[in-house]
């Protein structure tokens, strides 16, 4: 089902923004500081309303969407990571099913073993290192079974290794043929584990494609104004800028 | 049924009949004269009120909690015990107090006022910074409205009688106080129940939680019509009664897995509990006149609220 987003506007964030999602790829929104990633994917999300334009799952209008539907078929992970009381993971997790009205015990368990929380199911969340937090959370996403995952900087808190983890188990959610939307900073990952790259600058799209024409050389000096130039192979490349 | 319920549950069988003996008199059922007569219609009603109310506030604090995700909220802060209990006072202040079912009347009416201007205010943008600031604005309002009626009392005997109503009490109700509470609050824990899964999803933040569905609007026209219910009922028939909102669902909390759902309904209990444990020991108490339950709870509550803010400040620091 291609959630698409027509013509989008919002007061000083977004100016005509259009594309058109695939589900069952990697596809990363970048841009510097300011330049509309958060609105944009909350757009998608049907969390902010668009001043203009409208965004479509399957070619329905998401505000046309009963909640419980848009909910069942949107996940969505922001940045902040709150988690207002100290549950365990297991109840957070649990939180995923609340738009299936269920308790869905085989869906929350599952989410549990992919992202290999077992041994901590019991523990309450205050007691979570950064990177098994970050994991509970994407499993509360997972729990719900969303066709689309919109995560927001899902990596910006966590090292290396919880990063390739993490992105290990978004892989294997759009293998199995969810739309994963990220947006992240780190164009390195962008480039790596993307299968598509969208480039926001001041609201508007600057680039949009394959992750090697979308996040070049030229692109990435013409919206991020640094000079760098890629090293490496193509799956393993590093930036350098200079 | 939980294991925090079922126990609750128990502890309340053990305590009505505790409640029903227990007093500055105590009655023993084969001996005391009238004891039938008392036990049906002093004792009896008496402590249905005290699970009632305790049970309305502390479902409503758990609630508050849950919506503000903030351990420090009161059913209080949305302003509608304030405006029950300055429809109380005006009907005290007017000299209707003789009429048994006006006091109530002004109360409930004080309590819709608050609940109508609340969602009037917060209702359109229904965001809670928005909300909490409209119910402490409304709080501040009908408290300083208050103060001004009873500076501006016809007579001393008035204003006495003002002062001792807003110290909340449980003296002297019968059939008529639990026919006006009980329906009101079992109504309004209903709607608070309606509310838990979106209360659940907050926990999450604002943002995912209306990724999962939770509908902000309605969200706060459930905890409108449950928080006032309850409170404006439980206000409208024993005054102001401070803390059990904001304690038992501390106390509850720790049984449980934490999630707002799962504090509700264990809350409702143990405040139904505390409250009609609190007024036997009112009852009790080798005091010159009836100590009033609103102190009572007060005496114990703010200890307890200091407490948990030293808490806090260890945790933050």
């Amino acid at each position: 089902m291609i959630l698409a987003a027509q013509d989008l506007h919002l007061t000083g964030r977004l100016a005509g923004v259009s594309l058109a999602l695939e589900p069952g790829q990697i596809t990363a929104i970048c841009g510097p500081n300011g330049a509309g990633k958060s609105s944009l994917l909350q757009c998608l999300a049907g969390l902010l309303e668009p001043a203009a334009g409208k965004v479509t799952l399957g070619g329905d209008a998401l505000p046309a969407l009963h909640q419980r539907t848009r909910a069942q078929a949107i996940g969505y992970l922001p940045q902040e990571g709150e988690v207002a009381w100290d549950v365990a993971v297991r109840s957070l997790v649990a939180l995923g099913r609340l738009p299936h009205r269920d308790r869905g015990t085989a869906q929350v368990e599952a989410a549990i073993a992919a992202l290999d929380l077992a041994e901590l199911a019991d523990r309450p969340v205050s007691r979570l290192s950064g990177g098994e937090r970050a994991r509970a959370l994407l499993a509360r996403v997972l729990a719900g079974e969303p066709m689309w995952i919109l995560a927001d900087e899902p990596l910006a808190a966590l090292d290396l290794a919880h990063q390739l983890a993490l992105l290990r188990h978004l892989r294997r959610a759009a293998d199995e043929g969810a739309g994963v939307v990220l947006v992240l900073h780190d164009l390195a990952l962008a480039m790596n584990h993307a299968d598509r790259v969208i480039v926001l600058s001041s609201g508007t799209k600057a680039a949009d494609g394959a992750p090697e024409e979308a996040l070049s050389a030229a692109i990435i000096e013409q919206v991020w104004r640094v000079p760098a130039r890629w090293l490496g192979e193509p799956g393993a490349r590093a930036l350098v800028t200079s | 049924m939980t294991r925090p319920v079922a126990i609750l549950l128990g502890l309340i069988a053990l305590a009505v009949p505790l409640s029903l003996l227990a007093g500055r008199v105590w009655i023993d059922p084969w001996s005391t004269p009238n004891a039938a007569a008392i036990l049906a219609e002093l004792r009896l009603p008496r402590a249905i009120l005290a699970l009632t109310i305790g049970a309305g506030l502390s479902a409503s604090g758990a609630a508050m909690q849950g919506y503000l995700r903030n351990p420090l909220a009161d059913p209080g802060l949305f302003g509608i015990a304030p405006g029950a209990a300055l429809g109380a006072v005006a009907s005290l202040w007017f000299g209707f107090a003789a009429s048994p079912w006006l006091l109530p009347l002004f109360a409930l009416l004080g309590a819709a006022g608050a609940m109508a201007l609340l969602g009037l205010i917060a209702g359109r943008t229904a965001g809670i910074a928005l909300f909490t600031l409209a119910g402490m604005m409304i709080a501040s309002l009908a408290g300083a409205l208050t103060s001004f009626a009873i500076s501006l009392a016809p007579n001393a005997f008035a204003m006495s009688e003002i002062v001792t109503w807003l110290m909340g009490a449980l003296t002297d109700r019968s059939w008529r106080e639990v026919w006006i509470a009980a329906p009101l609050t079992l109504a309004g824990i209903g709607c608070l129940l309606m509310a838990a899964r979106d209360l659940d999803a907050l926990v999450l933040g604002e943002g995912a939680a209306r990724s999962l569905g939770m509908d902000p609007r309605r969200l706060q026209a459930w905890l409108i019509a449950g928080v006032g219910l309850t409170v404006g009922s439980g206000v409208a028939v024993a005054g102001i009664v401070g803390f059990v909102g904001l304690i038992v669902p501390h106390l509850v909390r720790p049984l449980t897995d934490r999630r707002p759902t799962s504090v509700l309904l264990p809350s409702a209990l143990a405040g139904a509990l505390l409250v009609l444990v609190a007024d036997c020991v009112c009852r009790v108490l080798p005091l010159v006149t009836e100590l009033r339950l609103g102190i009572a709870l007060s005496l114990v509550g703010a200890p307890f609220f200091l407490w948990l803010l030293l808490r806090m400040r260890r945790g933050l620091a």
